[in-house]
């Protein structure tokens, strides 16, 4: 089954046509990376609550086994890579963290790598209760591995209730250097598309298009092969043009369904549930053969690494010991960053561990370069070329004149910060670091307003309930006056025969002096 | 081992303000090759004279703000600005007015508004009115391009510099004696005498199509212009939205009156009129940045162009068209942004 | 020569004249905004209700603005934003802030020292936003979210048990 042409897609304003860098890194297969010495597995890999450990110091894990519960409505839990025994709860740099410290869990190994026996034999998918499918997958740790690690149970419960048209597999990988969802493709097609299978099982979905850009030949005979192995037609392989940021969730919807996910949406607002191409993959692993999320496939690359590639890794490995298995640091090695060279973080250490988000180690053998930001010229480029067709110039003019009012107007929350106005900018302004910095501005700027409306309201309750308290005491007194006055003499013996014994007329609320 | 942390992303944009610029310089020089041919040396003495000017006002404004100069001039815009203003100038033009022009625009226009990317107007413009309207007399002292067929003394390159020094001619040539009217001039004028387009296009200067010489620095211009949209430097939406603006009413009136107007192929290259579209409008600090809005812009002076020529008293009127839009840009940029990706169309701003 | 000047004089009046009218026309016919000009003014105060200005709260302070019987720099957790977003509601001058250095914020929180609290409640009785929760001679305590960092209950506590810390 061959892939389907391009000229069915909708069309992604602006955007780059960016240099791949993939050829080093997907030259051979992938390399599967022993088990470390010591595992660092952070509590948070995924967005929302940190999970909590449920293992104590000197006990002893086995592989897959679940060390640390998924903590309120939007969290995940964690797994032990490896078999060995819990040394320590401490905190360890992490890559979230750009080499931070951050609560870890650290393992050392004992070199058996004995996996947990499976509580239940694995049953098939099917015969479990939607409720329960859902249930499941949370317990498996699985989350988002494009990138963005949100729960993948949890977004799945919030796709449930709504109506769903298509599943959209996330294998586009537009970022420069990255390669590990092309590899995954190649060598695992088979996995990932078992794995969307159960995912429109879950949520009763009946179209699914796998979306895979066209300087990926392999990874789409493979998928195509894949899909044609499984004779499932509601699934077809969807080429995309190689433009970088196709691969965000919101631009891929517009590309492969033609519909705009609208501004503060999610694509499941319009029917669309994006998935990247790995998820599906640990989906099918932990449903179907019982391994809970404990590794995944990273790109080792750029020009610091000797020998770029990709790699099968445990989470908790050190990144230190990935580079390592790659050859080790050329003495070019200048700057290290975990993810892509638009969108990564840049990390001060190789102590941080590979965790659920670390897609590609790229090791660059020069430093971004001092700030040498000229005025704005307003040659517009960057508009040309932002995918959501917002105007970085004059956001940029408003971000510094902190203008909150004008931000919101011009569509600032809906930046999604790939960099593609940066990279034109004749000026070199640091574009995506102000937007960031506004957008932080505007929603504290937001919280504030909100508890200001709240005090507000408040006050004015409070104001409201005085003059009501006001106004019945005064009916009380007055009522009382006329008592006394229109009262018989029985009444009034009554009246002062209470006063003697102490008490007012009336019962009233004590209140401290006005 | 450690590293340091920047921010993302980590890449350096290729481009650079100073690349730009020395792109619009290099696609400038088939015009000034072209402007020397016909109309002699005085160009490049004004060039040089732009530059000096345009140069040492850069340099004290920002010595004055507290920045280095380099910083400024490293960016060749001023240098861009000096080679507009060379083009404007007539060819024989004393030191004095093309120093006055230079210094006006770099000075007040570009940084007493706020210098690189806070100005309003486009200064070479401004320093171009300013002079035109202190020196009349010097300002409209056109001479005749070498054309080879007609009785006119050429000044050669001494008397040309001395010229351009002192501002006087040899003894045994008058202001009068050299002095021609351009094509668009000549137009005005025999417009105002109530001459057929047969007797205007008889004066042995009216060329084929634009006036003899002006029509070729208009080709060569646009060579130079097609290098910039080749290079991506600019976009298409200003230069073909000048020329359509002064097509359009143009093309309207000749064929409303065939005999009363001059042909639409005249007014493109005549004038300044592809230097305007190409290199002037575009200018980026200055024009509109949404494609409608540039559409917009472009459009305005195309037909402010055609206006100012055909019924207002100056003969070419792309300083003063490009002027007015500079005024109207905000309110453009204003009312012709694009609609945002996942926004309702025409949504409450 | 005269009647040249009377002409000009004559036709920049009459212009003057025909302005004037249309402008007038135009403020009141049109229709203004729907909010009081209190209303507006109220939206542009931080809602702390501390009282720092003088008044018994925002609203009675945005009163009191709009009346013209208070200057619009009295407010020291707004800042010079509300400053500046107030003169440029009404059209007058930006003053400098009259209290700079007052500490109040809505980033602060009272907080009562349960060991200390005798439940006198009149801590609970002057909150302006009734952020304080307890029973007559029971416990008394500050419910965090509500709390707007005005120290009103502070000076008012008789035993001295409330005190502020730096919440968010």
């Amino acid at each position: 089954m061959r892939p389907a042409p391009t000229f069915d897609l909708g069309k992604l304003n602006g955007g780059l046509r960016l240099p791949g860098e993939k050829a080093n890194s997907t030259a051979m297969g992938i390399q599967v990376v022993p088990v470390p010495a010591q595992l660092v597995l952070p509590l948070t890999q995924h967005s929302g609550n940190a999970a909590q450990p449920v293992v104590g110091i000197g006990e002893k894990v086995l592989k897959g086994q679940l060390i640390a519960d998924a903590d309120g409505a939007l969290s995940a839990p964690v797994h032990a890579s490896s078999s060995g025994k819990v040394v320590a709860i401490e905190q360890w740099p992490v890559s979230r963290r750009h080499g931070d410290p951050a609560p870890c869990i650290i393992i050392e190994c004992d070199g058996r790598d004995e996996a947990i026996g499976l509580a239940e034999p694995v049953i098939p998918y099917e015969s479990l209760p939607l409720e329960s499918l859902l249930q499941k997958i949370l317990q498996g740790g699985i989350v988002g591995l494009g990138g963005a690690v949100f729960p993948t149970a949890q977004k799945l419960m919030q796709a449930n209730t709504l109506p769903l048209e298509s599943l959209l597999l996330n294998g586009v990988e537009c970022e420069p250097y990255i390669s590990c969802d092309d590899m995954l493709m190649r060598e695992q097609a088979a996995d990932v598309v078992k794995g969307a299978q159960i995912l429109m099982y879950a949520l009763g979905i009946q179209k699914c298009y796998i979306a895979i850009e066209s300087d990926k030949p392999e990874a789409l005979q493979k998928m195509a092969d894949a899909l044609t192995a499984l004779n499932d037609s509601r699934m077809v392989v969807k080429m995309v043009p190689t433009i970088y940021p196709s691969g965000g969730e919101d631009q891929l919807v517009q590309l492969v369904t033609n519909k705009e996910v609208p501004s503060g949406g999610l694509p499941t607002d319009v029917g669309c549930l994006v998935q990247n191409v790995g998820t599906a993959a640990a989906v099918y692993r932990w449903i179907c053969e019982g391994e809970p999320l404990i590794s995944r496939v990273t790109t080792v690359t750029g020009d610091g690494i000797v020998s770029p590639m990709n790699v099968l890794a445990r989470l908790g490995t050190p990144v230190a010991e990935i580079v390592a298995f790659a050859g080790g640091y050329t003495d070019r090695a200048k700057q290290l960053i975990i993810g892509g060279p638009m969108m990564g973080k840049s990390v001060t250490t190789d102590r941080v561990p590979l965790v659920k988000a670390t897609n590609c180690i790229l090791v660059m053998s020069h430093l971004a370069p001092p700030l040498d930001e000229r005025p704005c010229i307003r040659c517009g480029e960057c508009a040309v070329v932002c995918p959501v067709v917002l105007q970085p110039q004059e956001l940029y003019w408003f971000a510094c004149a902190d203008d909150e009012v004008k931000l919101r107007e011009h569509g600032l929350i809906d930046c999604i910060e790939c960099g593609c106005c940066d990279l034109v900018c004749p000026s070199h302004i640091p574009l995506m670091a102000s937007f960031r910095q506004a957008k932080a501005r505007i929603r504290e700027l937001a919280d504030e307003k909100a508890r200001a409306e709240r005090a507000r309201l408040r006050f004015e309750a409070r104001t409201l309930r005085r003059e009501i308290e006001e106004q019945k005491r005064e009916d009380e007194l007055a009522q009382q006056k006329r008592a006394a006055i229109t009262a018989g003499p029985k009444e009034i013996q009554e009246m002062v025969e209470r006063a003697r014994r102490g008490k007012p007329p009336l019962e009233r609320t004590e209140k401290g002096p006005d | 081992m450690e590293f340091e942390r920047r921010e993302a992303p980590y890449v350096r944009p290729p481009t650079s303000v100073g690349g730009m610029m020395r792109e619009v310089l290099f696609a400038l020089i088939p015009a000034a090759l072209a402007y020397v041919w016909f109309f002699g040396a005085g160009f490049i003495l004004n060039l040089l004279v732009a530059a000096l000017f345009c140069a040492a006002g850069e340099a004290f404004m920002t010595h004055l703000r507290g920045r280095p100069p380099e910083e400024a001039l490293s960016d060749f815009t001023a240098m861009v600005t000096a080679a507009l203003i060379a083009f404007s100038m007539p060819a024989l033009c004393p030191w004095w007015v093309t120093a006055t022009a230079s210094l006006f625009a770099i000075v007040v226009a570009k940084h007493l508004y706020g210098g690189m990317g806070y100005n309003i107007f486009n200064p070479a413009m401004a320093g171009y009115v300013v002079a035109l309207v202190s020196f009349p007399m010097y300002m409209n002292f056109w001479t005749a391009p070498r054309i080879g067929d007609i009785d006119y003394h050429y000044l050669d390159f001494y008397e040309t510099a001395r010229y351009t020094l002192t501002g006087s001619l040899p003894e045994y040539l008058s202001f009068d004696a050299i002095s021609r009217a351009t094509p668009l001039d000549t137009v005005k004028t025999g417009l105002k005498s109530m001459l057929t387009f047969d007797e205007m296009y008889s004066n042995p200067l009216m060329g084929d199509f634009g006036g003899r010489g002006w029509e070729w620095i208009g080709n060569f211009t646009a060579i130079g212009g097609a290098w910039l949209l080749l290079r991506k430097i600019i976009r298409w939406h200003i230069p073909v939205a000048v020329l359509a603006g002064l097509l359009v009413p143009s093309g309207f009136m000749y064929f409303l009156d065939t005999g009363a107007h001059a042909s639409p192929g005249f007014y493109l290259f005549s004038g300044g009129t592809i230097l305007c579209a190409f290199f002037i409008a575009t200018d980026p600090v200055t024009a509109a940045t949404s494609p409608r809005g540039r559409l917009v812009y472009g459009f305005g002076i195309g037909f402010l162009i055609y206006a100012i020529r055909r019924w207002g008293s100056y003969a070419d009127g792309v300083a003063f068209a490009v002027l007015l839009m500079n005024m109207a840009r905000p309110a453009i940029d204003y009312l012709t942004r694009p609609r945002i990706v996942g926004h309702a169309k025409n949504e409450a701003r | 020569m005269w009647t040249s000047i009377l002409i000009a004089v004559a036709t920049i009046t009459g212009i003057a004249l025909a302005s004037g009218l249309l402008l007038g026309f135009a403020s009141r016919r049109l229709p203004p905004r729907t909010d009081s000009l209190v209303d507006q003014v109220n939206e542009l105060l931080p809602q702390l209700q501390c009282a720092q200005c003088g008044y018994a709260g925002c609203r009675p302070y945005a009163a009191a603005i709009v009346d013209d019987d208070a200057d619009i720099n009295l407010c020291p957790p707004g800042g010079h934003d509300t400053v500046r977003r107030l003169a440029a509601l009404l059209d007058r001058e930006p003053l400098p802030l009259a209290d700079a250095a007052s500490s109040v914020s809505m980033s602060s929180l009272a907080i009562i020292d349960e060991s200390l609290c005798i439940g006198c409640g009149w801590c609970r009785e002057v909150c302006p936003v009734d952020a304080i929760t307890g029973a007559h001679h029971y416990m008394h305590t500050v419910i965090a979210r509500e709390c707007t960092g005005c120290e009103l209950c502070v000076t008012r506590c008789p035993v001295d048990c409330i005190g502020m810390v730096a919440a968010r």
